[in-house]
């Protein structure tokens, strides 16, 4: 009765065949991940001390520590978050929410779109133009900062967006008819279930803007400062242009340096990022439909 | 129209005039009147596509949140035109609804009901457990729910949702409530509870009940409309609608079961 026909033979074959082809390809996808970080690790953690996050680098960098560097990149992602959270945050709400469907609207949704492909060395020049020079902010920690959060506001208004409109819309006519007005729904309703995905969407934008070095190039990151940043209109060492600078700029650098930078910054990008995908895991488990 | 002079005389609550509803260029409702008065229950039948939750989003002031709908001809709620009211969210709040499928907003038990007293700005804690404690025994749910007011809405069974939803609408204190077949997802028992509760509520508001089923038309409702592919083919008292008292033979075959 239940023996298998010839039919059944051949599901049954391609279903083995598609779950092994389908797994493999999975595979070739972690195999770069573990080659890239096993590389860093076996290479770079020997360097990686307490004296070489901590320190300033000296002898022309090819010693000491990369202590700006690392400082520079923080401030570098703290400010440009500052800056392009709330206000992509607020125009996803806005488009999301509020914006009537016609021409207007998608055209502004299509120059979002075109925003995330505009090269970074061309965010670059518009920072350089636009926030150094036309604001008069000079090459400093505020200018790269905006520029970087420029080029990833979509990133923000996107995943803000999507996860806006993958709240039921039978919530908001419940909370309508109710009388609430559009922003106590969005208030209370909305945001609440849409908080996950706009975490989501905060992630990607903190492990782009840290690892950039194109358009902080020009407008805030330099090679080398013999002193901190005081403030936001100062200059800034950032741990990306430090990498790009030993890998490339520096003769006789020992060759476990560079290995070492990069193993901090993705270390860095790591540890920013899993304190928000803790709190996505926090409210996750909140998740209320 | 038949029989009118039987009907109750208290005020007219909601008064339609001559109400039309559009989509874009479609018509859903067309030469709709009748007046819905005070304390009666007003049964609306018919099949899908007759345009009966339209009407209840015309009363509502949906259209707000809906460029495409087009709402023609005159509404009033005591009284007052309803195109001409300043503030449509004051309205709403007097207009409890309950959809055909239960939406427990993402909030505990004790959050959905206290959310519509909320949004009107009550912030006295003691105030809002009065209430919700009130709503939650009014839907018939207290006894079920009180012990676990903080788990989430939606982890209740579908009837119990619905009467959740009923709570919630009656934490608005409305005068007007509308229930669009409320039955569609709830078991008979709960049903029966339901309409229990409602018979109830009939004293102290007004309430619009659409339904597909016909025989729970003819339970509840005082007086009853017949809905038809966007007209209103017949308004009477519901027991005339049943005994063939109609102005439509499309109503006797309705009610009859010869269509649907």
């Amino acid at each position: 009765m239940f023996q298998a026909t010839q039919i059944n033979r051949k599901n049954l074959g391609r279903q083995k065949l598609f779950r092994i082809l389908l797994g493999g390809m999975t595979g070739l996808l972690v195999l770069p991940v573990i080659l890239i970080l096993g590389t860093l690790i076996y290479k770079g953690a020997p360097v990686v001390s307490f004296d070489f996050l901590f320190t300033n680098p000296t002898n022309g960098m090819t010693e000491g520590g990369i202590f700006p560097a690392l400082l520079g990149t923080i401030l570098l992602v703290i400010v440009a978050l500052l800056a392009s959270v709330p206000l992509g945050v607020a125009a996803a709400i806005y488009l999301s929410e509020y914006a009537p469907d016609n021409w207007f609207t998608r055209a502004i949704n299509l120059a979002i779109i075109n925003l995330a492909g505009v090269p970074s060395i061309v965010h670059a020049l518009f920072g350089l133009g636009a926030f150094v020079i036309f604001f008069r902010f000079g090459t400093s920690i505020l200018a790269a900062s905006l520029t970087l959060a420029i080029m990833t506001l979509p990133v923000v208004i996107v995943a803000t967006r999507e996860s806006l409109q993958a709240v039921p819309m039978a919530f908001r006519e419940a909370c309508w008819n109710m009388g609430a007005t559009r922003w106590q729904t969005i208030r209370r309703i909305v945001l609440p279930n849409a908080v996950t995905g706009i975490l989501t969407g905060v992630i990607l934008e903190v492990s782009r803007t840290a690892g950039e070095t194109a358009p902080i190039m020009f407008t805030g990151a330099v090679f080398f400062l013999p002193f901190l940043p005081q403030g936001v209109f100062d200059q800034t060492m950032a741990l990306s242009l430090h990498l790009f600078v030993v890998s490339t700029q520096v003769p006789e650098m020992p060759e476990a340096v560079p290995y070492g930078v990069a193993l901090v910054l993705i270390t860095l990008v790591l540890l920013m990022n899993s304190v928000s995908i803790a709190l996505r895991m926090y409210l996750r488990g909140k998740k209320k439909w | 129209m038949v029989n009118q002079a039987m009907a109750n005389q208290s005020p007219v609550k909601l008064g339609v005039e001559n109400l039309s509803i559009h989509y874009g260029s479609e018509a859903a409702l067309e030469g709709v009147s009748f007046d819905i008065r005070e304390h009666e229950i007003f049964g609306i039948i018919g099949p899908a596509n007759a345009g009966k939750t339209s009407f209840l989003k015309a009363i509502n002031r949906m259209d707000m949140f809906n460029p495409d709908m087009k709402i023609g001809g005159n509404i009033s709620f005591s009284g007052h035109d309803i195109s001409k009211v300043r503030n449509v969210y004051g309205l709403r709040r007097r207009i409890g609804v309950v959809f055909p499928l239960p939406v427990g907003l993402p909030l505990s038990v004790y959050d959905n009901v206290a959310l519509a007293p909320r949004l009107a700005g009550q912030k006295d804690k003691a105030e809002l457990n009065v209430i919700v404690e009130r709503c939650l025994t009014r839907a018939a749910l207290w006894d079920e729910v009180k012990d676990r007011l903080d788990s989430l809405g939606s982890m209740l069974s579908g009837g119990q949702q619905q009467r959740l939803t009923i709570a919630r609408a009656l934490s608005q204190d409305p005068e007007l409530l509308m229930l669009d077949e409320f039955s569609i997802a709830v078991d008979p028992v709960t049903t029966m509870r339901i309409e229990d509760v409602l018979k109830e509520l009939k004293s102290e508001m007004t309430i619009i009940l659409v339904t597909n089923l016909v025989q729970q038309a003819r339970r509840l409702a005082d007086r009853t409309a017949f809905f038809l592919e966007g007209k209103c083919l017949d308004v009477g008292i519901t027991e005339n609608l049943f005994t063939g008292e109609v102005s439509d033979q499309r109503t006797r075959d309705y009610v009859e079961g010869r269509f649907g």
